[in-house]
């Protein structure tokens, strides 16, 4: 149980209002809330997005610094992904280091765009064995009304799409300025309760779920990550058509908002 | 997307001469540990983890007791010398994850309602390993609980599916891990096919994904068969004892 009591005492009437085939904000049960993504809202950093879902709020901040390259991997350049539950965001987050939610978001996004290869590494590489660039991904939530997870995806998506890569202030002559963006994965995360499965789910209805999936698929239809999550079990036909709703979902933002 | 470069399949077999659908050898002894109340070592292949289960036990500290249901804390750690490269002693960000993982994946198969206020601790050390740790944990971690006396809805099994070679393929390997495509943990109550942890990086197909549950649902009824056996050796054995210790 979480310091935010109301969700807790709400989920009842989340559950009830399922079996009636409705959602507490009224939406159907494969509607995303309203999206907007603003981009470049941050000067200080290569690449930014604020994405909103409703009225849950991520600003991812993409930075870029030369660094040294890992040694089983000296013509790569290096991805890290990290994620803040800001206090503000909820009564329920905390200040200090990471928590296991706020990891798991962070590895999550970073499945996505890792397992897609959506960032050609070998286009990062300035000076092999000795200089590449780091791509730190920064997920800052600043409001959760539910679903951090689709949110910090698509705006760790859009800010890597627009981020320049700081040649002139490192020094560095004869590279491109913007990344080699190779693919666009998208995060969809669904959840189960009683027998229905709900999109893009609030705070209320992520509380009162049983179980919850999220899936990352590529422009072409593939999956390049999964996780599950959630405290009860789901048989493998509701999977594939969880599956199924979600690479549908991400296309219609991958038209929307990265096209 | 994985790194590429090394020949997985030859002559329609893996790098260790295993078919497709092979699982590497697997080992259960229940019991090892004298202290913990309930224990298990399971190995697989080159992986060999140790779980030691404690509780129902007094929930420390005091506020993260639950008034209605026993907390299950799960905590995944690999020992320093278990990889080719000494890994830093203590958890970092893919421990925290696994261990969260984990515990989900074990949460739906414990009856915790019989214990309110209490703590159910669950500690996985994997010893050595070779790709596939968190599923060996979690197949450690279920026999561990059963032998520790918690009573369980069921067993849990675990196995990853994935992609080597444009094969789709059971448990893989660390090389098979590190140069294949995809990779995709699940663990599940086999008796009843739900699945309760579900994973996957890399990049699969639709197609593919279902084909991996597939098989990952076949592998899981294996190691239920294996893990039941081991328990049942033990407690038979007891039985034979005359009920002592």
């Amino acid at each position: 149980m979480g310091l935010d009591i109301v969700e807790d005492i709400r989920k009842d009437y989340v559950y009830d209002l399922v079996g009636s085939g409705k959602r507490i904000d009224g939406r159907g049960f494969l509607d995303y809330r309203e999206i907007s993504v603003e981009r470049d809202l941050i000067s200080k950093a290569e690449g930014s997005a604020l994405v909103k879902l409703g009225d849950t709020s991520v600003l991812v901040g993409v930075k870029l610094e030369p660094g040294t390259p890992f040694s089983d991997a000296p013509n790569k350049g290096i991805i890290m992904t990290n994620a803040e539950l800001r206090p503000g965001a909820s009564p329920d987050f905390e200040t200090g280091p990471p928590n296991e939610n706020s990891v798991e978001l962070a590895r999550v996004v970073d499945r996505g765009i890792r397992g897609s290869g959506t960032i050609d590494l070998e286009k990062l590489c300035i000076e092999e064995g000795e200089k590449v660039w780091m791509t730190f991904i920064d997920i800052h939530a600043l409001d959760n009304d539910g679903n951090l997870v689709d949110a910090a995806a698509l705006g760790a998506i859009v800010a890597l799409l627009h981020a320049r890569i700081p040649n002139e202030h490192y020094g560095i002559t004869g590279a491109d300025d913007t990344l080699a963006i190779r693919d666009t994965p998208v995060a969809v995360t669904v959840v189960k309760i009683r027998d229905a499965i709900l999109v893009d789910p609030n705070l209320s209805e992520e509380t009162a779920a049983t179980s919850k999936l999220t899936v990352i698929s590529n422009a072409d239809g593939t999956l390049s990550g999964v996780q599950k999550s959630g405290r009860e079990g789901l048989k493998e036909d509701e999977i594939t058509e969880m599956v199924d709703i979600c690479i549908e979902k991400a296309g219609e933002i991958r038209s929307k908002h990265l096209g | 997307m994985k790194e590429e470069g090394i020949e997985l399949i030859k002559d329609g077999k893996r790098l260790d001469g295993r078919g497709f659908e092979e699982l590497r050898p697997i080992k259960i002894e229940v019991g090892v540990l004298k202290r913990a109340d309930g224990s298990c070592y399971f190995e697989m292949g080159n992986n060999k983890a140790l779980a030691a289960v404690y509780g129902p036990r007094e929930m420390h500290p005091r506020h993260l007791q639950d008034a209605k249901t026993a907390v299950v804390n799960y905590r995944y750690n690999m020992a320093p010398f278990s990889v080719d490269e000494r890994k830093r002693p203590g958890p970092d960000r893919r421990s925290v994850e696994i261990s969260k993982v984990s515990r989900a994946a074990l949460d739906p198969v414990i009856l915790k309602e019989y214990y309110p206020k209490t703590a159910i601790d669950v500690y996985v050390e994997l010893l050595q390993s070779d790709a596939g740790t968190r599923t060996a944990g979690i197949n450690a971690a279920s026999v561990a609980l059963a032998d520790a006396g918690i009573p369980m809805k069921d067993l849990v099994s675990s196995i990853a599916a994935g992609k080597i070679g444009g094969e789709m393929v059971l448990d893989m390997n660390a090389p098979e891990d590190n140069y294949g495509e995809a990779d995709m943990p699940v663990a599940m109550i086999a008796r009843t096919d739900t699945i309760t942890m579900l994973q996957m990086d890399g990049r699969f197909t639709k197609e593919d994904f279902k084909r991996g549950l597939v098989l990952a649902k076949k592998a899981c009824h294996e190691i239920y068969e294996l893990q039941r056996a081991a328990l049942l050796d033990k407690y038979s054995e007891r039985a034979g004892e005359g009920g002592e210790e």
